[in-house]
């Protein structure tokens, strides 16, 4: 069983390495790329704190093969902040409005945040929490996470109107 | 969890796809979404020595519709089926039924013809199949063949299939225009394989039922088609006797397990409710 030759887009880089073809992406992410922002919870695609974008559609990456994923574009919670640094208005909305504690779920609720606005710019409150449903977080009782992707919400929509 | 170590394929059509299958035969495993093989391959519980991929397949990634006449490609996802709206406005009882499988996340990558193909009694999409009586397309280096759905389930993990063989379509005839459907699931939590599910195609003809078609999900190790519950309600008022009938004969051919979803006598008196709460809600959705 050799090794093989990956290449993909990660956060907008192009990515080579020789890896396992049991290497799940996740492992692939934190080990081999160093981004250790997605996290292992449960390792059995219930908790969603590996969520990833794949090619503009969330998906958690630790039930995927490093193989499966080559070729495509890979945004991950390290992809998220704007070019300059400054925090994307997801992560600014979640540290104004209490959208974590421990903070472990926060990069796949804020990747699958991300992509949720993208696909529903103007969510309802029941469409923000069926659209995070494969997302669990243990501290918050999602009250704060919802309030926040709903503030998020607000201020890209003004934000676009502005541009 | 770390699975088995594999040697990985990614071919391009389904030619190249069944020519490693009569290379490899049961040294290979063929992966659609894997969202349920590869929780499998973590646990060991399946440990194969090739991966065969077959994602890139173009003519297998499609919904195509002509008039009654569906064929779904056995790469489309969940998501994607969800997202067709010729395929709804035909037939909304399988947009009702995807909306219902595990989470967003799940439905990007877990295919159609996955959850039909492995055989695993959770899985939703089997009974719908049955209900719709579809038939599956095998393909192998043999040729194709056409299996019912009724016909292609034969114990847990157990099926029609061969090793040799891709179930690459699914085939069915929409029913009628102004059918009513609903897939009642009673599930734990959302995203949770059902306790007890129950799918109901129905048409009518004023209040008399012409035609009944019932699947059962989760309470056998089989997706179950409820032949004698169906066939109780033809030319019956939908009424609280002929609900009870054909509940209490779909609840008759259930065997369910009993695992942390609850005991036998749970699943099968829910199953019963499923039915009864299913056929109500269909007869609404009649136009």
């Amino acid at each position: 069983m050799s090794k093989m030759h990956v290449k993909m887009t990660v956060n907008g880089k192009e990515v080579e390495a020789l890896a396992e073809p049991r290497t799940l992406l996740i492992h692939f992410l934190r080990e081999n790329q160093q981004l250790t922002g997605s996290h292992i919870g449960c390792d059995t695609g219930h908790c969603g704190a590996c969520t990833v974008d794949i090619d503009g559609k969330s998906v958690k990456s630790c039930m995927t093969f490093v193989g499966q994923t080559a070729g495509k574009s890979v945004t991950t919670i390290e992809g998220i902040a704007n070019p300059d640094g400054s925090l994307h208005v997801l992560q600014e909305s979640f540290k104004e409005h209490h959208g974590l504690q421990c903070g472990f779920c926060t990069p796949g609720m804020i990747t699958r945040a991300y992509r949720l606005l993208q696909e529903n710019p103007s969510p309802t409150e029941e469409e923000i929490r069926y659209g995070i449903s494969g997302n669990l977080c243990r501290c918050t009782g999602y009250q704060n996470i919802v309030k926040s992707i709903q503030a998020a919400a607000e201020t890209l929509k003004i934000q676009e109107a502005a541009e | 969890m770390i699975p088995g170590s594999f040697d990985y394929h990614r071919p391009q059509s389904v030619s190249e796809a069944l020519a490693m299958l009569a290379d490899m035969g049961d040294e290979a495993i063929i992966v659609a979404g894997g969202h349920s093989l590869i929780p499998m391959m973590k646990l060991r519980m399946a440990i194969p020595e090739n991966l065969i991929d077959i994602q890139d397949i173009a003519d297998i990634q499609n919904i195509s519709i002509s008039g009654l006449d569906v064929v779904i490609g056995a790469m489309v996802t969940q998501a994607e089926l969800i997202a067709s709206e010729p395929l709804n406005a035909l037939c909304p009882l399988l947009r009702e039924t995807a909306l219902q499988i595990a989470d967003p996340q799940i439905r990007n990558v877990g295919t159609v013809g996955g959850n039909v193909a492995n055989g695993d009694p959770g899985n939703d999409m089997p009974a719908i199949m049955q209900v719709l009586d579809a038939t599956f397309v095998l393909q192998s280096n043999e040729g194709t063949r056409e299996v019912k759905a009724r016909d292609y389930y034969e114990a847990a993990y157990f099926t029609a299939r061969t090793d040799l063989e891709i179930l690459t379509s699914i085939k069915f005839t929409a029913p009628p225009a102004g059918h009513g459907s609903c897939y009642m699931k009673q599930k734990r939590k959302i995203g949770d394989y059902a306790t007890a599910a129950a799918a109901v195609v129905l048409t009518m003809d004023g209040d008399i039922v012409t035609s009944a078609s019932i699947g059962l999900t989760n309470v056998s190790d089989t997706p179950l088609y409820a032949a004698q519950a169906s066939s109780l309600l033809v030319g019956k008022k939908l009424d609280e006797a002929s609900i009870k009938a054909a509940s209490t004969a779909a609840k008759a051919i259930t065997d369910p397990a009993e695992d942390s979803r609850g005991p036998k006598e749970f699943r099968t008196h829910l199953t019963g409710v499923m039915v009864d709460r299913a056929l109500r809600q269909s007869a609404k959705t009649i136009r």
